[in-house]
């Protein structure tokens, strides 16, 4: 690749950044907590716990209860009574002080959500300080400015809230999922039963404390924890008006079956195996800088990750050149490092997943690239990879990974990529680089993507919808579209 | 014409504005907001203790030390060159600086003051800051740096012609003035404030680079805006695929308006992440600056002292 370049007369310094490491001291985690029921943190009549731990060191960080079917039964009659009593008659103007309560409580309490949601989690500090908590905020600060414009939200409706929301989050994006759900649920009148993953349940139990501060009347914010038999129950209760879910295409499909039939509303936000599609005209180093974010941003635990490179066959080898070479600058390690660029894998079940994937892409023949560089001893981490001479058929190509790992192929024509990025049951979202303005609307047009990114990518916004195609879901979050997930309507 | 084949390989075979602009359209399109995120992104790099000692005394060695004024006066140069090559008398720990810069009737008293040490000699020549003369008598102006000893030249391209699409005329200037630069480095200002857009940026750079630059300068300090991260950024990928492609190496040197230590470490975090370790030698990247020098030398002596002096205590010159 690079020919050998002369040495300098003057020898280079040897550039090191030294560790530069945020205080994880400011995070005040409890050693346990209870399930956060009717404005108070309960002990679960379950009597059971779960540790959760730092995925960066394997050390545990608290103990969280565990919630059975009782003490789900105790929150969604806690959310119903709030709904029935407080939140659903109270005037949106109100709601929205609340709401707007809760933003600006999240924005001062920022630097310890973030060191929290690093160590609970394993995304990098930086990530967490820079991406994560100005959306948080973001989110909750533009719900609540909807909370009394329902009515001119969609013109010719009279819209009301639909009761109590049973919403399940994944681990990927704790708070900023959390956000995603609660900030619309809350701002269009509903109130919330909601169960964080078992593996990073510490930042919203943070919020729980939060909304108690700001006064949000008792029952309208529940959160109880645990896995997926948790999860299983507040989605199965019968109070409950509507589910959110956010998280695998497998659990998702399980949801769908159960609810059918019933009177409850579902939105759906599933998996990805998002396409990034390269074409010869692209501004190539900017395209190398979203092909990274695409797939290596949180560790690749992102279901819109641009997991499937799809690069113009006459810049191929330059573009993967260019690729592998940033590939090696990534810092990869403590995520509490402030110049990490890569953290920790969210769970030891979920490094296995990554790494059986990258078995299964080596046997069938695609080629490995990983960059030198050396991992924590402790944790669990992996390395960026890639594969080249991945064919549609393999499994890394269809299968998500959900982790640092991006599968390569080629195209000839615009067609062929359409063809290709189509080609698999899910539907998420989408990447386009090329200097031609018309080519991104044609592109756009053929796309099955619920998001299609432009010259960048992995770039949200409150007031943007977000959501799936074919099996990667149904119903937006973002936007005004978001607040009709939450909300039943009379025509004019 | 003496450039070396290496340089010239990637050059049409005959040297035309027509084959010259299809060949500088073949490099990659550059998108602004993508550039702004990089360097923005790398602006949060936070470098802390040893490394950071470490880094001041490089953007020391790195210094350009410069005065580019009507008022300058021999005197004024030889303090100056003073300070270059002992930037803190109290502190012999202190490096010298890389070269200063001056007017080229002011090489001479440079040259004088500087003699014996390490201290460079550039001369910024071509009838700075606008360029607006005919090309031979900027070839006599590097000559006659040259011959009073200069051992930089700082060349501005003519933007005129660049934007009016008269590429021969833009490289052959520059290959003209490499041949009368002899041995002297050739560091060529592409004025990137007159160019405004990155992709021009990327273009000129390609044509500086294949035309025989040793170094490529972003700006003369005269035109605002003068160097960004976002534009030095895109020099040096210009840099790292010119070097891909022919195996030469070209420096880089931002120019005016790097007034701090913070700022400067931000270039040399972009410097490290785009062209790596072996690009942190004041041999292949320089900085254009007159304030720097003071503030570097403050910060110093806050790491070893663990308090910030009042700039009385750094001399003006």
């Amino acid at each position: 690749m690079a020919i050998e370049i002369a040495t300098p007369a003057t020898p280079p310094l040897k550039w090191d950044y030294a560790g530069s490491k945020e205080s994880a001291d400011i995070a005040n985690i409890e050693e346990r907590y209870g399930l956060f029921i009717d404005g108070e943190f309960v002990s679960p009549k379950s009597k059971k716990y779960f540790p959760t731990i730092n995925p960066a060191t394997e050390e545990p960080l608290a103990e969280v209860a565990e919630a059975g079917e009782a003490d789900v039964g105790d929150a969604v009659a806690a959310a119903r009574r709030a709904y029935a009593e407080v939140w659903g008659p109270m005037d949106g103007a109100e709601r929205a002080k609340y709401v707007f309560r809760i933003a600006r409580m999240i924005q001062e309490r920022s630097r310890e959500l973030a060191v929290v949601e690093t160590l609970d989690g394993g995304k990098p500090i930086k990530e967490s300080r820079d991406v994560d908590l100005p959306l948080v905020a973001g989110h909750f600060f533009y719900y609540a400015g909807w909370a009394d414009k329902l009515e001119y939200a969609f013109p010719g409706i009279r819209p009301r809230p639909l009761g109590v929301a049973g919403q399940v989050i994944p681990w990927n994006f704790p708070l900023l999922m959390l956000a995603w759900k609660v900030a619309p649920a809350l701002a269009a009148g509903n109130t919330v039963v909601l169960k964080p993953a078992e593996t990073t349940p510490l930042t919203a139990l943070m919020v729980a404390q939060i909304a108690a501060e700001a006064g949000l009347p008792p029952g309208v914010l529940n959160v109880v924890t645990g896995a997926g038999a948790t999860g299983a129950a507040v989605v199965g209760h019968d109070d409950v008006d509507k589910v959110a879910f956010t998280g695998s295409t497998a659990v998702g499909k399980l949801i769908a079956t159960q609810l059918a039939g019933s009177h409850k509303k579902l939105t759906l936000e599933l998996g990805g195996k998002a396409a990034h599609v390269i074409f010869e005209d692209a501004p190539l180093d900017q395209a190398i800088e979203g092909v990274i974010n695409g797939i290596f941003f949180n560790q690749g635990h992102v279901c819109c990750a641009g997991s499937r490179l799809l690069v113009q066959e006459n810049i191929h080898d330059r573009f993967v050149d260019k690729l592998k070479r940033r590939l090696s600058t990534l810092r990869v390690g403590d995520p509490m490092d402030k110049n990490t660029d890569v953290g920790a894998i969210n769970s030891r079940a979920q490094l296995e997943k990554i790494t059986e994937l990258v078995d299964s892409g080596r046997d069938e023949g695609a080629e490995m690239f990983q960059p030198d560089c050396v991992l924590p001893d402790r944790g669990f981490f992996f390395k960026p990879t890639l594969f080249t001479n991945v064919a549609q058929s393999h499994r890394i190509a269809q299968e998500e990974i959900f982790g640092p790992v991006l599968s390569i192929l080629s195209f000839r024509t615009p067609e062929e990529a359409v063809e290709k990025a189509n080609n698999t049951p899910y539907g998420l979202s989408a990447g386009v680089w090329t200097s031609k303005g018309s080519r991104i609307l044609w592109m756009a047009d053929r796309l099955q993507a619920g998001v299609v990114w432009a010259n960048t990518y992995n770039k949200f916004d409150p007031a943007s919808p977000f959501g799936g195609y074919k099996e990667s879901g149904f119903g937006r979050e973002g936007g005004r579209h978001g607040l009709l997930a939450y909300m039943d309507w009379d025509e004019e | 014409m003496t450039l070396a084949p290496a340089r010239t390989s990637i050059l049409p075979d005959r040297i035309t504005t027509p084959t010259l602009r299809s060949f500088l359209r073949s490099v990659p399109s550059v998108d602004e907001v993508g550039a702004n995120e990089r360097v923005a992104a790398l602006s949060t790099r936070s470098i802390k203790r040893e490394s950071k000692r470490a880094a001041l005394d490089l953007i020391t060695r790195m210094i350009d030390l410069t005065t580019l004024e009507g008022k300058d006066t021999p005197g004024k140069v030889a303090q100056m060159s003073a300070k270059a090559i002992r930037p803190d008398p109290l502190d012999a720990s202190v490096p010298s600086v890389a070269a200063v810069c001056v007017y080229p009737n002011m090489v001479r008293y440079a040259v004088e003051a500087t003699e014996g040490t390490s201290v460079k000699v550039a001369s910024v020549a071509t009838y700075f800051p606008s360029g607006l003369v005919e090309t031979d008598l900027k070839v006599e102006e590097v000559s006659r740096v040259v011959r009073l000893g200069a051992d930089e030249v700082d060349m501005v391209i003519d933007r005129g012609a660049f934007l009016g699409g008269e590429y021969f005329k833009v490289f052959d200037e520059i290959r003209r003035v490499k041949d009368a630069c002899g041995d002297a480095h050739l560091k060529v200002i592409l004025e990137t404030g007159e160019l405004v857009t990155l992709d021009n940026v990327r273009q000129a750079s390609l044509l500086a680079m294949a035309a025989g630059a040793d170094f490529i300068k972003t700006s003369t300090g005269k035109v605002q805006p003068a160097a960004t991260l976002p534009v030095t950024l895109v020099m040096l990928e210009a840099i790292r695929d010119f070097m891909d492609a022919t195996g030469v190496v070209v420096g880089m040197k931002p120019a005016g308006g790097i007034r701090t230590a913070k700022d400067a470490i931000r270039y040399l975090v972009v410097l490290n992440e785009t062209l790596g370790e072996a690009w942190m030698t004041p041999d292949w990247f320089r900085f254009g600056a007159s304030t720097l020098l003071n503030d570097v030398l403050m910060q110093i002596r806050f790491l070893q002292t663990g308090r910030y002096s009042s700039p009385d205590y750094f001399t003006k010159d």
